[in-house]
């Protein structure tokens, strides 16, 4: 039968095809070494997105290993999507899993906070008191919002009735956000967005937000009625000075102003005014709409332990770490990894993927008796900076303040594009579902 | 991103639209590719007529695609910001295009019957 024939001989070649297309997928990433035989206890504080990634990687690269995960939250959050929410674009579920479903086989979760390190005896113990030791230690607890720090604010104010937003508070936080900005922009009057002075996730975020505010207004035919203003903690808008640079010029070409060396630090609900910290003393502002950004530190009981850095933010608390390698200096069997690694720049998901097979060389290395890993942290950190429903500039850079675009030359860094804001809406919650599960 | 990997590119497939209906959309497209090669083994010939309603619908499955894809990223024409973003947008309206094409071939020799067009 010829047809029969001809049909078998195109699915072969078919499949043919794809497999070819798995084999040069296969060959693009690392060559997967064999598996390492150990009885190291490896405790990794922190399930969330640097906790887990390390525990696929870790549990994929050793036999034998005994790999524990601490972490109280029965959720799993992923943040990069409070954007979105904060936008109306995505439901609160969208940001939300459960942590124990992204746990490895061969990693062990024990669902408490970790309460005391103490890296002297090698122990860390848990809120209900009880003791683990471990061989290694990495620090992944990510960071803490320090909401108290704003004066007369708190989170039961968030939502339409005050007009106050916070999506950095969480996914139902940020859905109220969303409530908030919703109805503000169908009213209009003054809306404020700031940032924190202290170091934070995402530098990117409260921009994005700021560039949502005006977007939302415009699509919506009021942005007449609305003025934006945001309100920077330096002289700059973004850390890095080239893209300092073009989110000035975005910003004025839309209409948002900015204040800059503005700091919050109190809100009057009633009065609707906010309280900055400047050069010049206090400044007054008054707004309809308010998006809350606190200051941002490592969780107490990293605060309180003798990791942080004795002389470098010692009002956040950050571990101590080195630039390449996330080792701890003066404790060598302790890592840090994410938005707690004491680094300058790279508090993303988009740099933990970085970072992480960074850790997991140096640490297989030494279990492996190889001596010191070979890999290195550059500092990569990488933020779509979304400018509009529909667009984002994908940014990138490293610990020099250099531009690292990924696909230079098919997707400019500083420019807004369409495929870029792909990149945030569709394809980011996948690379980092499969960074959680050490496939990316 | 520092690698990318066939299962990531999946995996982004699968979040960009749902995983039911991009298996139901791959599924659909293998059905469609499979009963075209079928008619193409069947008549052993390509059917010229049936090739120029196929290309007349063309501009349809080219529309249609990027209609859909717009709709599905919350996007509009006016977000086409650079030469990347209109080879992109471009790419989905010829496989919108071709994909439609195809279909219509198939769909008008499996209805008629073999020769008679
Ligand atoms: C609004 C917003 C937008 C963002 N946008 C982007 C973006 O576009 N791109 C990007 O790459 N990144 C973005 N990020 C940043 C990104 O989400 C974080 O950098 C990333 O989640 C850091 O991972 P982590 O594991 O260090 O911290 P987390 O993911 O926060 O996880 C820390 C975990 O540690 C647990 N924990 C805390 N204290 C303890 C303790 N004492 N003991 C045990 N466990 C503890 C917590 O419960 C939590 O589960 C955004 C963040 C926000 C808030």
């Amino acid at each position: 039968m010829p047809e029969r024939d001809h049909l078998a001989a195109s699915r072969r070649g078919f499949l043919g095809l794809a497999a070819g297309g798995l084999a040069l997928a296969a060959g693009s990433g690392a060559a997967r070494a064999a598996r390492v035989d150990t009885s190291a206890r490896i405790l990794i504080l922190g399930a969330g997105a640097a906790g887990v990634a390390m525990a696929s990687r870790l549990t994929a690269r050793l036999r034998g290993a005994t790999i524990t995960l601490l972490d109280p939250r029965p959720e799993h959050w992923y943040q990069p999507g409070f954007t979105l929410i904060a936008a109306g674009l995505k439901p609160a579920t969208y940001a939300v899993s459960s942590t124990a479903q992204w746990i490895p086989r061969g990693a062990t979760l024990v669902p408490e906070a970790a309460a005391e390190i103490d890296p002297e005896t090698n122990t860390v113990t848990t809120e209900s008191g009880t003791k683990l030791g471990y061989d290694f230690l990495i620090v992944a607890t990510g960071l803490v919002l320090d909401w108290a720090a704003i004066e007369g604010f708190s989170l039961d104010l968030v939502g339409p009735e005050h007009g106050i937003g916070a999506h950095y508070a969480g996914p139902s936080y940020a859905a109220r956000t969303w409530a908030a900005l919703d109805a503000f922009t169908s009213k209009g009057g003054q809306a404020l967005v700031g940032r924190p002075a202290t170091e934070m996730k995402c530098a990117g975020a409260p921009l994005k937000f700021a560039f949502l505010t005006e977007d939302t207004a415009a699509r919506k035919g009021t942005r007449g009625s609305v003025a934006v203003t945001y309100a920077a903690q330096s002289t700059a808008l973004f850390g890095v000075p080239i893209v300092s640079e073009k989110v000035r010029m975005l910003f004025a070409e839309r209409g948002i102003g900015v204040v800059y060396e503005h700091v919050l630090k109190a809100i009057d609900p009633g009065a609707r005014t906010a309280t900055y910290a400047t050069p010049e003393g206090d400044k007054v502002l008054d707004w309809d709409f308010i998006n809350v950004i606190p200051p941002m530190r490592a969780p107490a009981a990293v605060r309180n332990s003798p990791l942080p850095w004795a002389d470098k933010w010692t009002d956040q608390g950050w571990v101590e770490a080195d630039q390449a390698t996330l080792r701890h200096p003066r404790y060598p069997n302790v890592f840090a990894v994410g938005d707690v690694a004491g680094v300058p720049k790279g508090k993303t998901a988009a740099s933990v993927k970085w970072q992480v097979p960074v850790i997991e060389d140096h640490l297989v290395a030494e279990i492996a008796g190889r001596g010191e890993g070979t890999e290195r942290y550059d500092g990569y950190t990488s933020c779509p900076l979304i400018t509009r429903v529909g667009r984002a500039m994908l940014v990138e850079f490293d610990y020099r303040n250099n531009l690292v675009p990924s696909f230079p030359g098919i997707i400019a860094p500083l420019e807004e594009l369409w495929i870029s804001w792909l990149m945030k809406e569709v394809a980011l919650h996948a690379t980092y579902n499969a960074m959680l599960r050490g496939r990316a | 991103m520092k690698q990318l990997t066939f299962g990531t590119l999946i995996a982004v497939f699968e979040e960009m639209f749902g995983r039911a209906l991009f298996w139901a959309l791959v599924a659909a497209a293998a059905v469609i590719t499979l009963a075209y090669l079928y008619v193409l083994i069947r008549d052993r010939a390509v059917s010229w007529r049936k090739f120029l309603l196929a290309q007349l619908s063309m501009p349809v499955g080219a529309v249609a695609a990027v209609v859909f894809v717009m709709w599905i990223t919350e996007s509009r024409l006016s977000d086409i910001g650079g030469p990347i973003d209109a080879i992109v947008l471009l790419g989905i309206a010829a496989v919108g295009a071709v994909g439609l094409a195809i279909l219509v071939y198939t769909v008008q020799s499996l209805v008629r019957r073999p020769g008679a067009g």
